[in-house]
């Protein structure tokens, strides 16, 4: 069974904002895992801009997993539809090669607040396989343990991006002390992450939804 | 950031630079000519298709589309 997983990031930007910090996301001090981005394809249909591109990330898995992974270096493919008159930006990643070893699907879809026009929510699901006999929960956990961490390195990226593209932001004032206390908090919670990382030994074969809010 | 080919880094930036501009002062503004960074798009993915076919990334696989078709994953059900 795929292992689901959903969670929830409000950015104190509005979604103009986000939508063009997006494709400057890299390279931010929370990226180091990323190597390479590349546009492959791009085109407008619809009023809708339709991109794919392709990121190479380090791979580094637990010593147990080096028996099934040995490449340093993974494909992420990145699809993404830009609809500027809903306002939504909606990606879906995957892994390309070692996908029956561990397969890792996120989508995220960034909308403009409901309740506040310079506030976008990114809503963030994933769904994590493996097809490995016998090692399948271990490596779905690893999975789900990694999403976490890397949820965090998102969002801290992302922040650090945007607070740099718009210094001079609306809202300046009072996200100062908010970023602040939101950084150190998910620094908190990267390093928690990161722990329970490394001590996965016994698979935890009942997450079943795991949030990077928790 | 980094290009996968190590000889398309220059390229990749200055079709970058051009997106950027063209998305926020083109794109968002409901201006959908794609003609103002077409040159260079085409010169920076050529040289990427190569360096993907010299490194053995499956180009089948980069190919295949995913997002809003039947292959997309779907959120279970019961489950938010």
């Amino acid at each position: 069974m795929v292992k689901f997983y959903e969670s929830s990031t409000v950015f104190q930007y509005n979604w103009h904002q986000v939508a063009q910090a997006f494709w400057q996301r890299y390279p931010n001090p929370h990226s180091s895992h990323v190597l390479s981005e590349d546009t492959v394809f791009r085109e407008v249909r619809d009023n809708k801009l339709f991109t794919k591109r392709l990121l190479t990330k380090t791979n580094r898995v637990p010593k147990w997993g080096e028996r099934f992974i040995n490449n340093p270096k993974v494909g992420i493919i990145e699809e993404s539809v830009v609809d500027p008159k809903t306002r939504t930006l909606t990606t879906y990643t995957r892994n390309v090669g070692y996908t029956k070893v561990m397969s890792v699907v996120e989508k995220v879809v960034y909308r403009e607040s409901d309740d506040n026009p310079n506030c976008t929510i990114a809503v963030r699901s994933g769904w994590v396989d493996s097809q490995v006999f016998g090692f399948k929960h271990a490596i779905q956990a690893f999975g789900v343990e990694r999403f976490r961490k890397n949820c965090q390195q998102m969002i801290l990226g992302f922040n650090h991006v945007l607070s740099h593209l718009y210094p001079k932001h609306g809202q300046h004032e009072t996200n100062v002390s908010s970023e602040k206390s939101s950084v150190q908090e998910a620094k908190d919670k990267l390093k928690s992450a990161a722990k329970r990382a490394s001590d996965l030994v016994m698979p935890k074969a009942n997450v079943m939804v795991a949030s990077c809010q928790d | 950031m980094n290009s996968v080919g190590a000889n398309c880094n220059e390229l990749k930036q200055e079709y970058d630079a051009c997106f950027n501009v063209w998305f926020s002062t083109q794109f968002l503004k409901g201006n959908n000519s794609e003609r103002m960074c077409a040159p260079l798009f085409k010169e920076y993915t050529e040289c990427v298709k190569e360096a993907i076919k010299e490194q053995k990334i499956d180009m089948k696989e980069i190919e295949k589309n995913v997002l809003n078709t039947e292959e997309e994953q779907k959120k279970p059900t019961g489950q938010r």
